[in-house]
C-alpha cells in the first residue's frame, strides 16, 4: 500500500512537472505570438544593450501608443552581433513582426527574400526626398525601408602631431593623395614614437571590412562588382585597379604601417598614443573630441585616383511582408518621420542626421559646428555598397579575400578567387531574378 | 637525486600548466574590478593578473544596468538544470535498452545514434526551427489552456531538441558495459523486472557516469547562443550568453564584459568542482575522452 502511494505521488509529480513544461512554459511573456496579429504590432531592433539607441526608439513608440488608440507598438530588442540570424530563423518560420530594423546593405537581400515588404509613407513630416540618399533603402524603384541617420568614415589624428612631423593636414578640398599619404605614413614610422602609425581596425569582423575597406578599393578605380546589372565580379573585384588597393592594403602591414590585427579596442589605442591617424568611424568624433579637444583634426579620406571615398547606408527601418496590418505598421512608420525623431537619433547616438532641417538643430552638425565636415563627407563621398540581394554573399567574399590578403595571399589570386566564388553564386541564383 | 629532479621537474611542469589555465580566469576576474582605461594600461604587464589600482564594484553595477542579468541567469539555471535532469534519464533509459536488453537491430540502433555525432549543429539549425515551429503546444491563455502550434519563444524549445543525446548515450552505453551482466540475470532470477534493474542495479552503480553526463550537458547548455537567440524573441526569456552580445556595441564596456563573463562562469565553475572526482574516475573508467 505504501509502494501503490509512493508509486502515485511519483507519477503525479512527474504528470506535474510535464504539465508545468509544456503549459507553464508556453505561458511566458511573448508565447509563440508573431506579433502581427490584431492592433498590436511588434516591433524588432537590433540595439539590446544600446540604451542610447534604444530609448529613442522607446520614446517614438511611447509618444505613437499614445496618440492614437488604434494600435500598440510592442518592443523587442535583440543583440546587434547576431540581429540577421534573428531574423533569418524567423523568416524561415514565418515569424517575423510587422516592423524591424535592417542595415542598409541588406535592404535588397531581405525585399528579394520576400521578407520585407514595399511601404509607403506619404504624408510624412519629413519627405523621403529631403533624406541624404544612403539613408533610403530602396529595391526595383520601390521604397522598402529609410533610416533615421548615417555614419560616415573618416581619418582622425592629432593636429599637433601631424605638424610636428610636417605633415600636411589635408581639406575635403584637397585631400591628400596616395603618394602623400605613403609618404605620412613613412615619416610617422620612422619616427618610431608609434607601434603603427595607422589604424584601421583590423581586429574588426563582419560588415565592418567591406564597410571599411572597399571604399579605398572604390578609390582605386575598383568595386566589388560591376554596378552595371550586378551580374559578374569578373573584371571588377579582381580588374587592375582591384589588385592595385590589394598591394598596396598589403604594403601597409609588411611596411610595418598598419598591424595585421589590430587590438580589442582600436579606438582606444588611437587616444593612447599607439597610432598616429585612425580610420574609423563618426561614431567615435564625439569620444575623440571630448579626450582630445582642439587638437583633433578630423580629415577626408584618401584620393587614390578616383576622389575621395566612405561607406553609405546604415541601419533602417522597414517593414515585413507577413505582416497582417500593413497600414498599422505603415502609420506608425509615418508617424516616426519627424524632424524631432530625427534630432533625436543623431544627438543619442553620434550620428549623423538623415536631414539638413535635422542637422540644423544639432550645434556639432550645423554649418559651422565641429562635426560639420562629417555631413559633408556623408554627402559627397559616400557610395552604396551595391544594392543587389547577392550583397550579403559579396560581403563575405570581400571579407576572407582581404582578410587573406593581410595574412598574406597574393591579392590577384585572392581576389581573382572572391569573384570567381561571387560570380559561381550569382550564376546558382540565376542572378537573383525573381 | 635523480628521482628528486624527476619530481621537482614534474612539480614545476604542473604548476606551468595549472597557471596557463588559471590565468585568464584571473585576470578575467581581477579586470572586472577595474576601470577601462586602468584594463588596458595594465595589458602588458603582471598588474594585469593584480588586483592593484583604484578597484570598484562599478562593474557590476553598470552590468545590471545595461543587461538584465538575473532574469538571464535565472533563466539559464532553469534551462540547463531542466536539459540535465531529463537527459539524465531519457539518455541512461536509451543506454540501458541499448547496453543490456537483447533485441534484434540494437547494434544498427546504436550506430545509427552514434553516427549522429558528426553532423554539426549548425548544418540543421534551419530545419529545427522550421521543424519546432509546426509542434503542438498547450498555453495558457487566461484561466484556460488552449492548443496552438509552434514552440517559438518559449522555455521548451531551448530545452527539449536537446535531452536526448547522442553522445550521453554512447557514454552510458560504455559504461553499463563495464557493470557484470551476471547482476541482471540474478535480479531476473529474483523476480524483477527491467525497469527495477535500471532503477535498483544499474543506476546506483552508475555515480561517475550520471555526474559526467551532467557536466557535459550542462555545459552544452549553459553556453548556449545561436539556438535561443534563432528561437527565443523575447528578452525575459533569454539565457546568460545571449546577454554578453548586448556589450559589444559602439562602445564597448572591457570592464562589464569581465564582469558579466565572471558571473556567468562561477556557476560552471562550481559545477565541475563539485563533480570533478566523479568525473575523472567515469572518464578512466570507460575510456571515452569526449
Amino acid at each position: 500500500m505504501v509502494f501503490r502511494r509512493r508509486r502515485l505521488a511519483l507519477a503525479s509529480v512527474a504528470a506535474a512537472a510535464a504539465t508545468a513544461l509544456v503549459a507553464g512554459c508556453a505561458s511566458g511573456p511573448g508565447g509563440s505570438s508573431s506579433g502581427a496579429g490584431g492592433d498590436t504590432l511588434t516591433l524588432w531592433t537590433h540595439n539590446a544593450g544600446n540604451s542610447a539607441e534604444l530609448d529613442v526608439v522607446k520614446k517614438i513608440i511611447k509618444d505613437f501608443n499614445d496618440s492614437q488608440d488604434k494600435y500598440t507598438v510592442e518592443l523587442q530588442s535583440f543583440p546587434q552581433t547576431d540581429y540577421n540570424n534573428s531574423v533569418v530563423a524567423a523568416a524561415s518560420a514565418r515569424k517575423l513582426p510587422c516592423l524591424l530594423d535592417v542595415d542598409g546593405p541588406n535592404v535588397a537581400n531581405w525585399a528579394w527574400g520576400g521578407y520585407l515588404a514595399p511601404i509607403d509613407v506619404s504624408g510624412s513630416e519629413v519627405p523621403v526626398k529631403d533624406q541624404l540618399a544612403s539613408t533610403v533603402g530602396t529595391y526595383k524603384d520601390q521604397l522598402y525601408s529609410f533610416g533615421f541617420y548615417d555614419v560616415s568614415l573618416a581619418l582622425f589624428a592629432r593636429g599637433s602631431v601631424l605638424n610636428e612631423h610636417g605633415i600636411r593636414i589635408p581639406t575635403p578640398g584637397k585631400p591628400w593623395t596616395k603618394g602623400e599619404f605613403d609618404a605620412a605614413l613613412a615619416e610617422l614610422r620612422k619616427s618610431g614614437k608609434f607601434a603603427y602609425p595607422l589604424e584601421m581596425g583590423t581586429g574588426g569582423s563582419g560588415e565592418w571590412w567591406p564597410y571599411a575597406y572597399s571604399p579605398q578599393l572604390q578609390s582605386f578605380g575598383g568595386d566589388l562588382i560591376d554596378r552595371n546589372g550586378h551580374k559578374s565580379a569578373s573584371g571588377t573585384l579582381d580588374g587592375k585597379e582591384s589588385v592595385e588597393w590589394g598591394n598596396w592594403f598589403r604594403s601597409l602591414v609588411t611596411k610595418g604601417y598598419m598591424a595585421k590585427k589590430s587590438g580589442a579596442d582600436p579606438n582606444k589605442d588611437f587616444l593612447a598614443g599607439k597610432s598616429a591617424i585612425q580610420w574609423d568611424g563618426s561614431w567615435n568624433a564625439a569620444k575623440n573630441a571630448q579626450k582630445l579637444g582642439d587638437d583633433l583634426v578630423i580629415l577626408p579620406p584618401v584620393d587614390f585616383g578616383e576622389g575621395p571615398k566612405i561607406g553609405g547606408a546604415s541601419w533602417q527601418w522597414a517593414m515585413s511582408s507577413t505582416c497582417s496590418d500593413k497600414d498599422g505598421a505603415q502609420e506608425w512608420l509615418r508617424f516616426s518621420r519627424r524632424t524631432k525623431y530625427f534630432v533625436d537619433y543623431a544627438e543619442a547616438t553620434s550620428t549623423i542626421p538623415a536631414t539638413d532641417a535635422a542637422a540644423r538643430q544639432i550645434a556639432d552638425y550645423r554649418p559651422g559646428g565641429k562635426f560639420e565636415v562629417l555631413v559633408q563627407f556623408a554627402r559627397e563621398y559616400a557610395t552604396v555598397r551595391p544594392v543587389t540581394p547577392a550583397y550579403p554573399y559579396i560581403s563575405t567574399e570581400f571579407q576572407k579575400a582581404a582578410q587573406d590578403i593581410l595574412a598574406g595571399a597574393d591579392p590577384e589570386s585572392a581576389l581573382g578567387q572572391a569573384a570567381k566564388n561571387i560570380d559561381n553564386n550569382l550564376k546558382t541564383n540565376n542572378n537573383y531574378a525573381g | 637525486m635523480t628521482s628528486l629532479l624527476k619530481r621537482l621537474g614534474g612539480h614545476a611542469g604542473r604548476i606551468v600548466l595549472a597557471l596557463v589555465f588559471a590565468l585568464p580566469l584571473v585576470f578575467m576576474l581581477v579586470s572586472s574590478f577595474k576601470t577601462d582605461d586602468q584594463i588596458f594600461g595594465d595589458l602588458g604587464s603582471p598588474s594585469a593578473f593584480l588586483p592593484v589600482g583604484a578597484l570598484s564594484l562599478d562593474n557590476y553595477t553598470g552590468m545590471f544596468e545595461r543587461v538584465p542579468a538575473a532574469q538571464f541567469l535565472l533563466n539559464s539555471v532553469l534551462i540547463s538544470s531542466i536539459t540535465v535532469v531529463l537527459g539524465i534519464i531519457v539518455n541512461s533509459l536509451a543506454a540501458f535498452a541499448l547496453s543490456r536488453m537483447r533485441w534484434p537491430g540494437r547494434k544498427l540502433v546504436l550506430t545509427v545514434i552514434i553516427a549522429t555525432l558528426i553532423v554539426p549543429f549548425e548544418t540543421f539549425a534551419l530545419p529545427l526551427v522550421w521543424w519546432v515551429n509546426q509542434l503542438p503546444l498547450l498555453r495558457v491563455n487566461g484561466f484556460h489552456l488552449e492548443w496552438t502550434t509552434g514552440w517559438m519563444d518559449t522555455y521548451q524549445v531551448q530545452i527539449l531538441p536537446f535531452v536526448a543525446n547522442a553522445f550521453s548515450i554512447f557514454f552510458f552505453h560504455q559504461f553499463f558495459q563495464s557493470i557484470p551482466k551476471e547482476l541482471d540475470e540474478a535480479a531476473i532470477m529474483d523476480g524483477a523486472g527491467w525497469f527495477t534493474i535500471y532503477r535498483r542495479i544499474v543506476v546506483p552503480l552508475s555515480g561517475p557516469a550520471v555526474a559526467t553526463v551532467a557536466i557535459l550537458t550542462f555545459l552544452p547548455a549553459w553556453n548556449s547562443y545561436l539556438w535561443p537567440l534563432m528561437v527565443v524573441q523575447s528578452e525575459e526569456l533569454r539565457p546568460v550568453m545571449v546577454g554578453i552580445s548586448y556589450f559589444f556595441q559602439l562602445n564597448v564596456g572591457w570592464g562589464q564584459i569581465m564582469a558579466y563573463a565572471s558571473m556567468i562562469t562561477v556557476p560552471v565553475l562550481a559545477l565541475f568542482v563539485a563533480f570533478q572526482r566523479s568525473f575523472v574516475n567515469s572518464i578512466a573508467s570507460t575510456g571515452v575522452k569526449g
